[in-house]
């Protein structure tokens, strides 16, 4: 028809193709994210809130009170590095520059771990870079024994709750200081001593069995709470409904985080159905509460965070939060964004970096320079550096793994069932 | 000792383990209040309270899904799927996490959980209320899968599950709910208050996995069944008047290969029951087994007799039904030249 696909008037005027027949007005619709490779991309129609922050209700308040928070956004850090708003927190310097440390920490660890995967090291490896903020403001509002259910790209929250670095180098390069002895593929951490649940390959999984793990907290009278992640693209999931049902349902002590980093490998939010209407606003038609937090202002995390854990440890229960971010790079190791979206748009994202936004604050209170960010930023590298020349010492898929592979027969059940055993000496048998 | 049909013993063993462990909790859709709609929790919810045995949203993903939260902090949840047949929501839950948790955590994290559902058909229940769906879960390695035929058992293959440390998918074959049923629906129903193995001790006691029940000894054949269809064999050996080793498995995964062999090699005969369609169903694993194991002992092809390759049919169920006409068949098919 010679019009542009994309014309909305090409799609309104079009003639219906008999005139004895009624126009289709329900044309499918796919909706396309607003930039494609080769676009320049322009983010202005996204308003960056600065004066209209919502209110900050009583964590016990009813569920009904958060509507608007759900179409909000809770912001805390402005871009000059203030510290304002009802959300403003209390949290110390000593803890802000710890919570600098930590995210710096997470992505120093990030860019070594991809750079060694491009190296042949590991198979495969998972960056949270841009999304620091979440996982570590998260983290510093819990308690470390409240347990968190992950996804892959939470990695933060083992960071700051004081994981052995090199335990989860040696996870990633699947070799014999792997404390999973090689039976998952890199990120998938378990690290119970640090509240950190199995990571599970299958997305979604984790909502309803961490509103699950919450429900016992209840049950056994404890005020343990349980926080669950998702991306905004794992929404779809039918377990996000039962997450939210469940937890609805049974008034679960629990958080549950949609970390929107607006892409779920080469698909937009928009194909999650978020175009129309925010992911905190899906807690509201089942009667949660709800919060939205932009997910690059760790202060603003950590306020909402707080929020929640009180009203879930209150009797209050959940409280569903949307961490509002952008994933600044690639899937995975083995995906490359060039390929579906603009090139530069992480770095015009309206709102900034984590980092940077937390650096600036940092400075704006006379706490820090930029001679001492570079100086950290160096120690940070050289201890990454450093912990992985020990870690890849026990072994990596590369060379070798260091792991005797009958341990690939343990720990499908408690104890050996009979035709395990017997498969186990046919492996000696054929391969010993 | 107190005669109970299968209904109350599994009722029994739910009882016994809710007031021995204050960790065990029993919930589904209606198990709370109503007490099931097979009345196997009826009154748990008001002896042992709310908290204990609820009910939960329609929603079998999320039932599956919370018991694993439940389980792996510690407490050891027993969950009801309405019907095999609607487990199928949940099976992402059953087989990408609570039958992996230990392996892909390296034992850091555990599913000590059980899944009761019923299965079978028999009862004109149609395609959607008598599946029979084990050979999707014996495939599923860190899973259990076991299926009683009568009270005695259901009792305490019950409490073995739920005191199990690993996942456990606990099958119950409805058409033995409240009596045996041998595959002849002109007979009168009988009721298990009449039945030897309708006696069922009080209080605790366990049955092992990975343990078959002999039902009926002898050197002509061995037959090889579980739920329903071990009532159907029984009642065809004795009609044809020969001496079968009539094995109940019990416990699919872990199986009873030993007794299975043993019976085989003494038998050289085999015939495989289920009310499962063929093809790729859990007979093929035992005939496998079966030819791997006892080869040179065999005097005739192992045969199977199952439901046909269909969906369940509501008006055709005698003719999809694995009766006795054709277990009858099949014996004397594998006696040919005996």
């Amino acid at each position: 028809m010679g019009q542009t696909p994309n014309s909305t008037e090409n799609i309104d005027k079009t003639p219906a193709s008999a005139a004895s027949k009624k126009p289709n007005q329900s044309k499918l619709f796919v909706p396309e994210p607003p930039f494609r490779p080769g676009d320049t991309p322009d983010y202005s129609h996204i308003s960056v809130p600065s004066n209209h922050t919502p209110v900050r209700p009583d964590p016990l308040c009813d569920a009904h009170d958060t509507v608007e928070h759900a179409l909000k956004l809770i912001r805390v850090l402005r871009f000059n590095g203030e510290n304002a708003g009802p959300w403003k927190t209390d949290l110390s310097l000593e803890k802000k520059l710890e919570a600098l440390e930590i995210m710096m920490r997470t992505r120093a660890m990030d860019e070594r771990m991809f750079t060694m995967q491009r190296q042949g090291k590991m198979s495969f490896y998972m960056k949270s870079t841009g999304e620091e903020a979440v996982s570590v403001g998260h983290a510093l509002a819990l308690r470390d024994d409240d347990m968190t259910f992950p996804t892959y790209r939470q990695q933060g929250i083992l960071i700051a709750r004081g994981a052995s670095m090199k335990e989860m180098m040696c996870q990633v390069l699947s070799n014999s200081g792997d404390p999973l002895d090689g039976k998952s593929i890199p990120v998938l951490y378990s690290f119970k001593k640090h509240g950190f649940f199995s990571i599970s390959g299958n997305l979604g999984t984790q909502l309803i069995q961490g509103v699950g793990w919450a429900m016992a907290e209840a049950y056994k009278n404890t005020d343990g709470i349980a926080s669950v992640f998702t991306g905004e693209g794992a929404t779809a999931e039918g377990d996000f409904h039962y997450a939210l049902n469940f937890a609805s349902t049974y008034r679960a002590p629990c958080i549950i985080n949609v970390v929107n980093n607006q892409w779920a490998i080469s698909s937009f939010q928009g194909i999650a159905a978020g175009r129309g209407e925010t992911f905190a606003a899906r807690g509201t038609g089942y009667g949660l509460a709800t919060l939205r937090v932009d997910g690059n202002d760790i202060l603003a995390v950590y306020a909402a965070t707080q929020w929640a854990a009180e009203r879930a440890r209150g009797g209050g229960g959940a409280t569903v939060i949307e961490h509002y971010t952008y994933r600044a790079e690639g899937h995975s190791t083995s995906d490359d964004p060039s390929k579906y979206r603009a090139e530069n748009e992480g770095d015009v994202w309206p709102f900034g970096d984590p980092i940077q936004r937390l650096k600036t604050h940092l400075i704006y209170m006379g706490a820090w320079d930029d001679e001492r960010h570079a100086a950290l930023a160096e120690t940070l590298k050289k201890e990454v550096r450093e912990t992985f020349k020990e870690a890849e010492a026990m072994g990596s898929v590369a060379n070798s793994t260091q792991l005797p592979d009958s341990t690939m027969f343990e720990q499908v059940y408690e104890t050996e069932p009979s035709h395990l055993r017997e498969q186990r000496q046919m492996f000696n048998e054929e391969l010993g | 000792m107190p005669q109970m049909t299968m209904i109350e013993a599994i009722r029994d063993a739910l009882d016994v383990k809710m007031s021995q462990d204050p960790d065990v909790l029993v919930f589904g859709e209606d198990v709370g209040y109503f007490g099931g709609v097979f009345r196997c929790t009826a009154g748990l919810q008001e002896k042992h309270g709310l908290h204990r045995c609820f009910d939960t949203p329609i929603s079998e993903g999320g039932i599956v899904g919370i018991a694993i939260g439940m389980a792996s902090n510690g407490l050891r949840p027993v969950a009801e799927i309405q019907f095999a047949d609607y487990i199928y929501p949940a099976y992402d839950q059953i087989a990408s996490e609570a039958a992996r948790l230990r392996y892909r955590s390296n034992g850091d994290f555990t599913a000590p959980l059980t899944i009761r559902t019923p299965v079978g058909g028999g009862i004109y229940g149609g395609t959607t209320h008598s599946q029979s769906p084990e050979a999707l879960f014996t495939h599923i390695s860190g899973l259990k899968t076991v299926i009683p035929s009568n009270p005695y058992d259901a009792k305490g293959l019950l409490i073995t599950a739920i005191e199990d440390n690993d996942p456990v998918l606990f099958l119950e074959p409805k058409r033995l709910y409240n009596g045996p049923f041998d595959g002849d629906p002109h007979k009168p129903a009988l009721n298990w208050k009449k039945h030897e193995l309708g006696e069922v001790p009080a209080g605790h006691y366990t049955v092992p996995f990975e343990k078959a029940r002999m039902i009926a000894e002898g050197d002509d054949v061995t037959i090889l069944a579980y739920g329903t269809m071990v009532w159907v064999a029984d009642a065809v050996v004795k009609e044809m008047g020969i001496k079968a080793d009539v094995i109940d498995l019990r416990s699919l995964l872990p199986l009873d290969l030993d007794t299975i062999v043993e019976s085989v090699k003494k038998t050289g005969r085999c015939v495989i029951l289920h009310e499962a369609t063929r093809t790729s169903g859990f007979g093929a694993e035992l005939s496998s087994l079966v030819q791997e194991h006892c080869f040179y002992h065999l005097e005739a092809p192992i045969q199977r007799v199952t439901g046909w390759d269909t969906p369940y049919p509501h008006a055709q169920e005698w003719a999809y039904f694995p009766g006795p006409k054709r277990v009858k068949r099949a014996v004397k098919a594998v006696l040919k030249g005996a």
